[in-house]
């Protein structure tokens, strides 16, 4: 057995691979390497923590982890790419109910954690940790399971309001806070069970009234949760690498999180209130809807416009991984390039369910990251674009936000798509974005529409192309 | 300055130091030591996690996630006692979730990034 020193050393070990795991995310070629660190970080951490002498349950243990990792392992290797933003809300959840185990059982036997003194009263500052820890787990566990709904479409995405419902939710925040309270003068399973029900019951109606397309922010901060969650179960059981581990998390989440508000031009706050949009557009967006006249063509037509173009943009969102159109795209693409047409794509931050999600189907279609860009590298190359193909995306390339103070979405940056010569619109009708706002775009003179499924689109166009 | 004067000094600031660490120890809290080493860690997250590139952040989310299930040790000493009573058997219910999500979370990261690829 390792004495105390070597087991926090082996621990500090563990802290520093890990960090090493996120800086590596800075580039894709050093990705793979700092991934590889925060397996052998875990790897220790759990080899370390095994071996200390209260740790005897051995057979149990060793059967709990085979059978998680080998469900973890199959899903990894099974879940297809367009399902990326539900796992990960899965895997959230299974991070809060994780702590909350952990919370209750420690709190079931506080003498076995170290967090009781001789008579099995719990220390002051441990009853606040466990509270602490409990509630961040519990919100984290109900919240990320309706966000896997929502992404997963078990539950309709559309935002659930209710009159009353912000107050209703304060209410039981404060009982929830009074039962903390409660515990922390006198600890009994009342109020830690009060306290841990309207948790829970609190994660699903803070999710409830938030929007499909709000998503993005939503798993960021639950990412968040699951970190602070972690760190709490660290304070409990006063062990400095799961504090450090557990602020990384909750950093990270907190960041993505921020840079998504920002990519909508909308507070945290303005979110979690949410009612803003759902999957299906509201009635009062089609009191904005008018009769103006637009173009549209058949995939002959565009097929003329790009094959003689020098340079395309390709505007990929939402749409396209619902109708999973990214492998019929890159052929499209194999074909243009393969014709000389230099071919880039451009990212807006929120397009898609999650961070990063279009990146991920772009790269699980072989479409090399070099060529896909960011907003902000891309937006002044739009200008010196003859076509710009805009795929499944809607509102982040709405004119209107930069134009019209009097927009919902004014304000919100956008991909400067109509400074481009062309633009080619795959959409399935006319109808109405996230935002429940007509896109101007739509009724240029330089656009023409086509009014057909991505996946669908992109076929006819290889057909055409080839 | 005479050197009886530095001497004295030098004792002083040696006595000084040695008695640092004891008082310390006897003054401090370990949730201070902890909630420091706490706020340190959200400094390097934030400073790393703001040089992660943006197409890399859904790997990100999932790296996060099984780094987060690090929960594991406290489910693993919660499981760890011989006897089976409550506590036990929820700590080793811990341990199967956990277990999932590094394993699955490592792993699912490990795909993405094998897509990652440069223009050959």
């Amino acid at each position: 057995m390792l004495s105390a020193n070597m087991v926090v050393l082996a621990y500090l070990v563990a802290s520093v691979l890990i960090i090493l795991a996120l800086k590596g995310l800075s580039s894709p070629e050093s990705s793979r390497r700092g991934n590889t660190f925060g397996m052998v970080g875990l790897f220790i951490a759990v080899v370390v923590t095994l071996q200390l002498s209260t740790v005897q349950n051995y057979a149990w243990i060793f059967t709990a982890i085979a059978v998680g990792g080998l469900i973890g392992a199959i899903t990894a290797k099974k879940v297809p790419m367009t399902h990326m933003p539900q796992t990960v809300a899965f895997m959230h959840a299974l991070v809060g109910l994780a702590a909350v185990l952990i919370a209750v059982s420690a709190f079931a036997n506080p003498v076995g954690y170290g967090i009781a003194d001789a008579s099995g009263s719990l220390h002051v500052a441990s009853r606040i940790e466990l509270f602490l820890g409990t509630f961040i787990g519990a919100i984290t566990l109900t919240a990320s399971l309706i966000s896997f709904g929502k992404l997963h479409g078990t539950l309709s995405g559309s935002s659930v309001t209710f009159t009353g419902q912000h107050l209703l939710n304060l209410l039981l925040g404060i009982v929830m806070i009074g039962a903390g309270v409660m515990f922390c003068i006198e600890p009994s399973w009342t109020p830690f069970l009060i306290m841990l029900g309207i948790a829970m019951l609190l994660g699903v109606l803070l999710i409830i009234p938030i929007g499909g397309a709000d998503m993005p922010v939503i798993v960021s901060m639950l990412n968040s949760y699951s970190g602070w969650a972690a760190a709490g179960i660290g304070f409990t059981l006063g062990n400095n690498m799961l504090i450090i581990a557990g602020a990384l998390v909750g950093s990270s989440g907190a960041i993505l999180s921020y840079i998504m508000c920002k990519a909508m031009n909308r507070s945290l706050f303005n979110v979690l209130l949410g009612g803003f949009g759902g999957d299906t557009p509201t009635a009062s967006a089609a009191g904005t809807r008018t009769d103006r006249p637009f173009k549209s063509g058949a995939a002959e037509d565009a097929a003329f416009l790009l094959k003689n173009a020098r340079s395309v943009v390709i505007v990929p969102g939402y749409g396209l991984a619902v109708a999973r159109a990214q492998h019929a795209l890159k052929e499209v693409v194999d074909i243009l390039m393969g014709q000389g047409v230099q071919v880039k794509f451009a990212i807006h931050p929120v397009a898609g369910r999650m961070p990063g999600h279009m990146n991920v189907l772009l790269a699980e279609a072989d479409v090399p990251y070099d060529i896909v860009h960011e907003m902000d590298e891309i937006n002044p190359e739009f200008s010196d674009t003859d076509v710009v193909l805009v795929i499944g995306a809607n509102d982040v390339t709405n004119p209107s936000a930069k134009t019209d103070p009097t927009s919902p979405i004014y304000g919100m940056p956008i991909l400067d798509v109509s400074k481009s010569a062309h633009v080619l619109i795959i959409k399935r009708s006319l109808s109405v974005g996230y935002a429940g706002l007509d896109n101007d775009l739509f009724y240029m003179d330089k656009t023409m529409m086509i009014f057909d499924d991505a996946k669908k689109a992109c076929e006819s166009l290889i057909q055409v192309l080839d | 300055m005479s050197d009886a004067f530095v001497s004295d000094v030098v004792d002083q600031a040696a006595h000084g130091v040695a008695q640092a660490g004891p008082l310390l120890e006897q003054s401090s809290d370990p949730f201070v030591m902890s909630f420091s080493v706490f706020v340190l860690a959200i400094f390097v997250g934030y400073h790393v996690v703001w040089n992660v590139t943006p197409a890399l952040h859904t790997p990100l989310m999932s790296v996060t996630n099984a780094i987060s299930s690090i929960v594991i040790v406290g489910a693993i000493i919660a499981g760890g006692p011989p006897e089976m009573n409550l506590a036990t058997v929820l700590g080793l219910i811990a341990v199967a979730l956990a277990a999932v999500n590094i394993f699955g979370g490592f792993m699912v990261t490990q795909r993405m990034l094998a897509m990652f690829k440069k223009r050959s």
